[in-house]
């Protein structure tokens, strides 16, 4: 995942913004109260002695030893609030929650230290970065007995590994792809490809298209147009992009990760997008449709980790085995939208989930798409050339 | 005549004030004195002097392959600096541009309010200041609803006018922005010195025969300079940070200083770059506005009046 989530991504507002969600998650926990009461109730129920089980089985650990707080790091609106308050029931733990916009900023956090964080969700592309420098927990999968890799889809399992290296860091938690929205009233051309999004910006959607502010997905996007890889690193190639980008920049209504207000707004025809701020627009708005470029693009993972320096290791162990259970983990999707990796929880899910073409894209789509590797994410050429289309 | 006075007092107070400090010395009240500066001291040297030294550290070092830091002697990344001086120039129009605004707007507001009786007075000052009880970000985003085509352009377009006006993501968003954010750092410096100003002088010159405007140019704005260089000063050092207005109004088309350190540390994590870019950016601070203190000191002594306060 990426900056996507959180509006105010990049502008420093990220403490705003949590504390903006902190009572958001309030409401929401007291609002799920009488929800919680009938589907969490049930779900806890079914839940309760597996717990059990696992914390006797854990050794010396009795209920009581998990002490009673867990911080989890996040993006915004990714949990089910009901879900928190079952596993707050159970175990007496409470989860503080600290909302993120992007990897690059949780990364900046944790490379400084001292967060007393305990659990966080990185995307595939920054989990190999957090093994290199030592700030990511080899998970010790006996103590996550509700992990079963044989029940989760390869292509996002092998996504979250580091390659050449068997350890498990991450347990893959939800997946999703970035495309591009558009009105398609005012936009009837039907476009399925990152060409069109590109030369239809710099022509008959000109002043009228946003993209993300992130190095990442903006380079990669454009480096479609040419058919590259989305992950090129290769001089010339991202040089073609600079090229493409500089050319599109005067045509844009705005760079931003922020898209929903401008395109609600109608202020924006397209906006490159990811797919829960699309699916959420959709939803709101049936004439925002979303595209998945036909030549490729982004597909992501995010993953459920344990920080090394956590000092409460214990409540986050039993906190990933409580979420990763498939009826937990469907209650998450049902909340945010966000397709599961487990298919015991994808089973779970409600089918109108299922069957939006947004959230789960036809594989003839999903196939030629990428997954964001570890180095471009911290390659300093593309920073450097976002840097200089920034400014330009 | 308020120079006059303005000079002289502060001549006589000085050596009164250091007289008693002696005194004070004398009876164990050092220790006294010591005591209360500690918070002070340590505040600044923690959280002002600190970071400032890490920050000279960090730009004669190299980005680790990962981002961050890794420790080195070398100044290349003052080398890259060109690579932004699309920043540093943008920077110095818009923050020059926007204080010139932010003076002119709020001078006859200033003026206004402080030619007001007692009561009004009071209540117009709070008028002023109610706005910015409401967070920054909450009014910068209401702005993103009245500039958006829904907003103004919306009307403008009832109207019959221009039909494809846009406002929003413009220069024009950001300056408006800034203004609208930054104006009660003018119009209360400014105030505070029209406040206090004899209103004879104004009878005076009208009675010497100066027109109106000639009055202002020559008395009034003159007697006002205090609050005018310390507003300006107040605006234009916080506006060469300022990176949420143009990212939020300016949709990040607009590009200042304040948004290439966001990127920097954040998106590129490249410290030892964005600390560089930090470091160059105080010291230009530093060198224009000693510059400025010149300037405006002899502008002061120029109409009679004593050195540049900053209050």
């Amino acid at each position: 995942m990426s900056s996507r989530r959180n509006p105010l991504a990049g502008t420093g507002a990220g403490e705003l913004q949590a504390h903006g969600q902190l009572t958001r998650r309030r409401f929401l926990q007291m609002a799920g109260l009488t929800l919680g009461a009938t589907a969490g109730g049930g779900l806890l129920a079914a839940c309760a002695p597996e717990k059990e089980r696992q914390e006797t089985g854990g050794g010396t650990t009795g209920g009581g030893d998990l002490g009673d707080r867990l911080v989890l790091v996040t993006w915004p609106n990714y949990h089910n609030p009901a879900n928190f308050e079952a596993f707050e029931k159970a175990t007496g733990v409470k989860v503080d929650v600290k909302v993120f916009g992007s990897n690059e900023e949780m990364l900046a956090k944790l490379q400084v230290g001292s967060t007393g964080w305990d659990v966080f969700v990185p995307t595939n592309y920054a989990v190999p970065t957090y093994v290199e420098l030592g700030l990511i927990e080899p998970l010790d999968l006996s103590r996550i007995p509700n992990y079963d890799p044989s029940q989760y889809e390869q292509r996002f399992l092998e996504a979250s590994k580091v390659p050449g290296d068997d350890t498990t860091y991450g347990i893959p938690k939800n997946w999703g792809t970035t495309g591009y929205c558009i009105w398609s009233d005012v936009i009837d051309t039907n476009p399925t490809t990152w060409k069109e999004f590109w030369d239809s910006t710099m022509g008959p959607w000109s002043g009228k298209v946003t993209i993300h502010d992130y190095m990442l997905t903006t380079i990669g996007n454009a480096l479609k147009y040419y058919g590259y890889s989305f992950n090129s690193i290769d001089p010339d190639e991202l040089a073609k992009a600079e090229e493409l980008l500089i050319a599109a920049k005067p045509h844009l209504f705005g760079i931003t990760s922020d898209y929903q207000p401008p395109m609600r707004a109608k202020d924006a025809w397209a906006a490159m997008a990811w797919t829960g701020d699309a699916a959420q627009m959709n939803r709101d708005e049936p004439l925002i449709q979303y595209v998945l470029g036909r030549e490729g693009g982004e597909i992501w993972e995010d993953n459920w980790a344990i920080v090394a320096e956590s000092t409460r290791k214990d409540a986050a162990y039993a906190f990933l085995n409580f979420m990763i259970d498939p009826a937990v983990a469907a209650k998450e999707t049902e909340f945010h939208g966000y397709p599961q990796v487990d298919k015991r929880a994808t089973a779970l899910v409600p089918e109108e989930i299922r069957n939006n073409p947004i959230l789960y894209p036809p594989e003839e789509l999903l196939a030629p798409l990428e997954f964001g590797a570890a180095e471009t994410l911290t390659n300093p050429d593309r920073s450097e050339l976002w840097a200089r289309v920034k400014a330009a | 005549m308020g120079a006059g006075e303005g000079g002289l007092t502060a001549a006589e107070t000085t050596p009164v004030v250091r007289r008693r400090e002696r005194r004070g010395g004398e009876g164990g009240g050092r220790f006294t004195t010591a005591l209360l500066l500690l918070p002070g001291s340590v505040w600044f040297l923690l959280l002002l002097v600190a970071p400032l030294v890490i920050l000279a550290i960090y730009s004669l070092g190299l980005r680790a392959p990962a981002g961050g830091y890794q420790p080195a002697l070398t100044l290349a990344q003052y080398a890259k600096l060109p690579t932004r001086a699309v920043a540093f120039r943008n920077t110095a129009i818009i923050a020059l541009a926007s204080t010139l605004l932010c003076i002119v707007v709020a001078f006859p507001l200033a003026y206004f309010l402080a030619t007001r009786t007692a009561r009004w007075k009071t209540l117009l000052l709070v008028l002023v200041i109610v706005p910015f009880w409401t967070s920054f970000l909450i009014r910068t985003y209401a702005w993103l609803v009245i500039l958006g085509s829904n907003g103004i352009p919306a009307l403008v377009r009832e109207a019959g006018l221009a039909s494809d006006l846009v406002l929003l993501n413009t220069p024009f968003a950001v300056m408006l922005g800034i203004v609208y954010n930054y104006l009660p750092l003018t119009v209360f410096p400014i105030y505070v010195s029209l406040e206090r100003l004899d209103k004879r002088l104004l009878e005076a010159s009208r009675d010497l025969g100066a027109p109106p405007w000639r009055t202002l140019w020559q008395v009034t704005v003159p007697l006002a300079a205090p609050g005018i260089i310390t507003g300006a000063l107040l605006v234009f050092i916080l506006l060469s940070g300022e990176y949420v207005i143009p990212a939020m109004l300016g949709g990040n088309k607009v590009f200042l200083l304040g948004n290439a350190l966001v990127d920097l540390f954040i998106q590129a994590r490249d410290w030892p770059l964005g600390s560089a870019v930090a470091v160059s950016m105080i010291l230009g601070m530093l060198v224009t506005i000693g510059i400025y203190m010149r300037v405006t000191s002899r502008w002061m002594r120029g109409t009679g009046r004593g050195g540049v306060s900053l209050v």
